[in-house]
Formats: C-alpha cells, sequence, structure tokens
C-alpha cells in the first residue's frame, strides 16, 4: 500500500474495477465532483459513518439521567 | 433520536469525589501554566465534551491534518484547531509525559499530561485557517498575538472556570438528556454572537417551524471590538425568547468559546459542537462566522458539501429581509417585489444607532429588545 503526503494530507492507492471507474467517472459529469476519487472518498465516509454510527450505544446510566433531570428542574429547564 | 456525539463517544474529562479530591492536591505540587480565558474554556468544553472526541489539546498530527485537510489524523472531520500555545522559556524543565497544572486566575482549573511540545508557523496558521494574513482580519490578530510554542496533550478537569451565567450553562450530556426528555427527536441549533433583530427572528422560526425544537446556543467571550457584550446578548434573548416564543419550543443555553471568524471553517466548527450537544440541525445563514469581504456570502454554505459524514444537517436559509410590500420579514425566494421595497438589514447599522442611544424602527428590532441592549451603559466590546 503506498501512502504519500500530499498538499491536503495522506492519501494511498485503492483499486477499483476500470469499468467501474468509467461508469463513475460517466455519472460524476456536471454533479461538482472534479474526479473519480473525489466521489469515491465522499461516498466511503458517507457508509463508513453510517456503520459506525449503528455500533454505538448510550453511555449514561438511568441513575446519571435522574440527577441531571433534577439538575435541569432546579434550573427552570424543566 | 438526538445526534451522536462526533467521533462516536461523548468525551468526559471530569472527575468527582476522591479521585477529584486527590488530583487537586497533587496538581499543588506540579509545574503551574497560566491560561488565559479563551483556554480556560476551552479546557471546561474538552473536559465536557464540547469538544469531542478531543480529549485534550491536539498533538502536531491532528494540528497538521487540521490545517491541511480539515480533518483530525483519523479522517474526522475538524477545521478549528484546539490548541494551547506556551512560551519557551516556561517550557524549558518540562518533557513529554510530565503532568503540569494549567490554572486560570491563579486556580488550578485542570491537569494536562504531556505529550508533545513543537512549534509552529503563525502566517501558515493563519493563511489555512482564515484564507489571508491581512492585519485586518481579527482572527490573524490573535493568532500573531500568540505563543511561539504550542503543547499537547489530554487534560483532566479540576473545577470550571467561573461562569456568570451558571444558570444558563448546559454541558451536552445536559442538553442530551434534556432533547431526549422533551421528546424531541429533530433539534434545530442557532449559533449566534449578536442581539437578535427581527432578521434572526424570523429565521430562527421559520426553521423550527419544520424541527420539533430549537436550541438557542450564543458564543460569550472574546469578541472583536464593536461586538455586542457577553450580558447585552444575554439580555437581548432573554428579552425576545420569553415574548415570542413558546417556552416549550425551545431551549436557551450559553457557550463559551472564542470567535474566530474564520467563515467557512467556523461554520463547521460550529455545527460539530452543536452536534455535541444533540442537535440534529444547524442553521447556517448568510455569511456565517464570517466578516467585512474576507469570505463570500455562501461560502460556508459551499463548505459543507465535503462533509458528508458530518453527522448533523446544515439547514441553509436565506437572508432576511423586510419587505414593505409584504409588510413582513422575507426572503428572496418568498418575495416577489423588487429591491426597491426591500429594506435589509444591517447589523453595522443597528450597532450605529443603538450607539447613538437612537432606538431602530420596531420591523427591525423588537421594542423589548431594544429596552434590554439600552439598559447597559456600555453594550459593545
Amino acid at each position: 500500500m503506498k501512502k504519500k503526503l500530499g498538499p491536503k494530507g495522506r492519501y494511498t492507492t485503492v483499486s477499483i474495477p476500470v469499468t467501474l471507474y468509467e461508469r463513475i467517472k460517466n455519472l460524476i459529469n456536471d454533479t461538482g465532483f472534479s474526479s473519480v476519487s473525489q466521489f469515491v472518498i465522499y461516498v466511503l465516509r458517507e457508509i463508513a459513518s453510517n456503520m459506525e454510527e449503528e455500533k454505538i450505544s448510550s453511555s449514561l446510566t438511568d441513575e446519571e439521567k435522574n440527577e441531571i433531570i433534577e439538575r435541569l428542574k432546579k434550573l427552570g429547564y424543566i | 433520536m438526538v445526534s451522536r456525539p462526533h467521533g462516536g463517544r461523548l468525551i468526559d474529562r471530569t472527575r468527582v469525589g476522591s479521585s477529584l479530591e486527590r488530583l487537586r492536591e497533587e496538581s499543588n505540587f506540579m509545574e503551574k501554566l497560566e491560561v488565559n480565558e479563551g483556554r480556560a474554556f476551552d479546557v471546561a468544553n474538552i473536559a465536557h465534551g464540547v469538544y469531542s472526541p478531543l480529549e485534550g489539546f491536539m498533538n502536531r498530527n491532528d494540528y497538521e491534518s487540521v490545517l491541511n485537510s480539515m480533518r483530525l489524523e483519523d479522517d474526522t472531520p475538524w477545521t478549528i484547531p484546539i490548541v494551547l500555545d506556551a512560551e519557551e522559556k516556561h517550557l524549558k524543565d518540562l518533557r513529554e509525559g510530565d503532568e503540569i497544572a494549567l490554572s486560570y486566575k491563579g486556580k488550578n482549573i485542570a491537569i494536562l499530561r504531556i505529550n508533545e511540545i513543537f512549534s509552529w508557523d503563525k502566517k501558515r496558521h493563519a493563511y489555512s485557517i482564515y484564507k489571508t494574513t491581512s492585519s485586518k482580519h481579527p482572527g490573524v490578530l490573535k493568532i500573531m498575538s500568540m505563543k511561539e510554542m504550542m503543547i499537547s496533550g489530554p487534560i483532566t478537569l479540576l473545577e470550571d472556570p467561573q461562569e456568570k451565567f451558571e444558570r444558563q450553562r448546559l454541558w451536552p450530556k445536559d442538553t442530551r438528556v434534556l432533547f431526549e426528555h422533551l421528546k424531541w427527536s429533530s433539534v434545530v441549533a442557532f449559533q449566534t454572537r449578536n442581539a437578535p433583530h427581527t432578521g434572526h427572528e424570523y429565521i430562527m422560526k421559520a426553521a423550527l417551524t419544520f424541527a420539533d425544537g430549537l436550541f438557542v446556543n450564543p458564543l460569550l467571550g472574546w469578541k472583536k471590538k464593536g461586538d455586542f457584550r457577553d450580558d447585552v446578548i444575554v439580555s437581548a434573548y432573554k428579552a425576545l425568547l420569553d415574548r415570542y416564543f413558546p417556552k416549550e419550543s425551545y431551549v436557551f443555553s450559553v457557550l463559551r468559546m472564542e470567535m474566530n471568524y474564520a467563515g467557512p471553517r467556523e461554520a463547521i466548527h460550529h455545527a460539530i459542537v452543536r452536534k455535541n450537544y444533540g442537535a440534529t440541525h444547524m442553521i447556517v445563514g448568510r455569511d456565517h462566522a464570517g466578516i467585512g469581504d474576507f469570505y463570500g456570502p455562501y461560502d460556508a454554505w459551499k463548505a459543507f458539501e465535503e462533509f458528508p459524514d458530518l453527522g448533523i444537517i446544515p439547514l441553509f436559509i436565506r437572508e432576511a429581509f423586510y419587505c414593505k410590500k409584504c409588510k413582513a420579514m422575507v426572503n428572496e425566494k418568498i418575495c416577489p417585489h423588487g429591491e426597491e421595497d426591500r429594506i435589509r438589514i444591517s447589523g453595522t447599522r443597528i450597532r450605529k444607532m443603538l450607539t447613538k442611544g437612537e432606538r431602530p424602527p420596531e420591523f427591525l428590532m423588537r421594542p423589548e429588545v431594544v429596552d434590554a441592549i439600552l439598559s447597559f451603559e456600555k453594550p459593545f466590546f
């Protein structure tokens, strides 16, 4: 895996089928994406972010939540 | 459901009970580094998760990555460096791994475990963040006045810096529980650094029409000369919200965080912070966090295109103006009349009137808001 430090940060190379590359290249005409790489980064970040979100659960216990609710009542928020 | 914390986990660098007492005691024997107001509130914001996923001041890799690609080293979106500057002479006996006490106004407020001490290039920093090195830009001026070294590492909070508006300050943990309690699944955040005029009211109400609740979250702290003072902002919002918004529709809470006037980059930063508070949407208006002609009026809108993984939805709301024919606050999308019928709201013009003790007309600012502002002898920085 090659890694290089460009003016905008660190990048590495991944391979995708040429047919898919061509398909995306046609798809992104007039969409605001200036390259296939830009499109691929956009899509992968969105998918990665969604997958990460699914793994996260709430970190507060019921007791902690109740303490906060009592404080919010005292402050007049509830 | 409210937004997930940025980076996946709401950071908590606070301690309670005997653990806190022990750390406070230990901090008395540590080297001390006195910090200014802005950094003291950054410490509190880190500790309470406002800047999640940051657990401390940025190390060199994160800092460089933010300057170069508007992301942390692990690819999480982040656009404004959260850094601690220090004078070289105060750091000469310190090494990586050392713990130091950060003090503010003579009180130890946190312990910082040093990860790294590094030098930085102020001009490069300024250009990367502000796209200018002009001394006319208040953000650039602030950067140029900072000290020559950076010190990074995770912090542990010992004591919150004193807050004048303690009863109006909520942390992300509080708002997340509050929004859930109120059964709000869509929460739109409104960032402001001004006292509200009718354009702001229009924008907030337009957004609130489509959301369960509105989170009004003004920035308090250092601002440029001529901006409203903190207590004026709080009083003016109270005057507006108490009388013109249904009580159950909004939450008002202050945020101590310095303005940078960094336009597009700062708009993203403001969104990340509000995401940590649990907001699902954020209002991004014309020239958000901009100043003068340094940024285009809608540059901030374009900046969001680079962040599909931001995790908070920007609401792009056009500039509001008063139309003499519509006899209402409107925007160009909903008003068919010409420029000759439109009265543009200029914050500068309103501030000039208020400085002279004049009352802006009612269609520009609610009388109760004007009363609140004029009750202060010196409403501006």
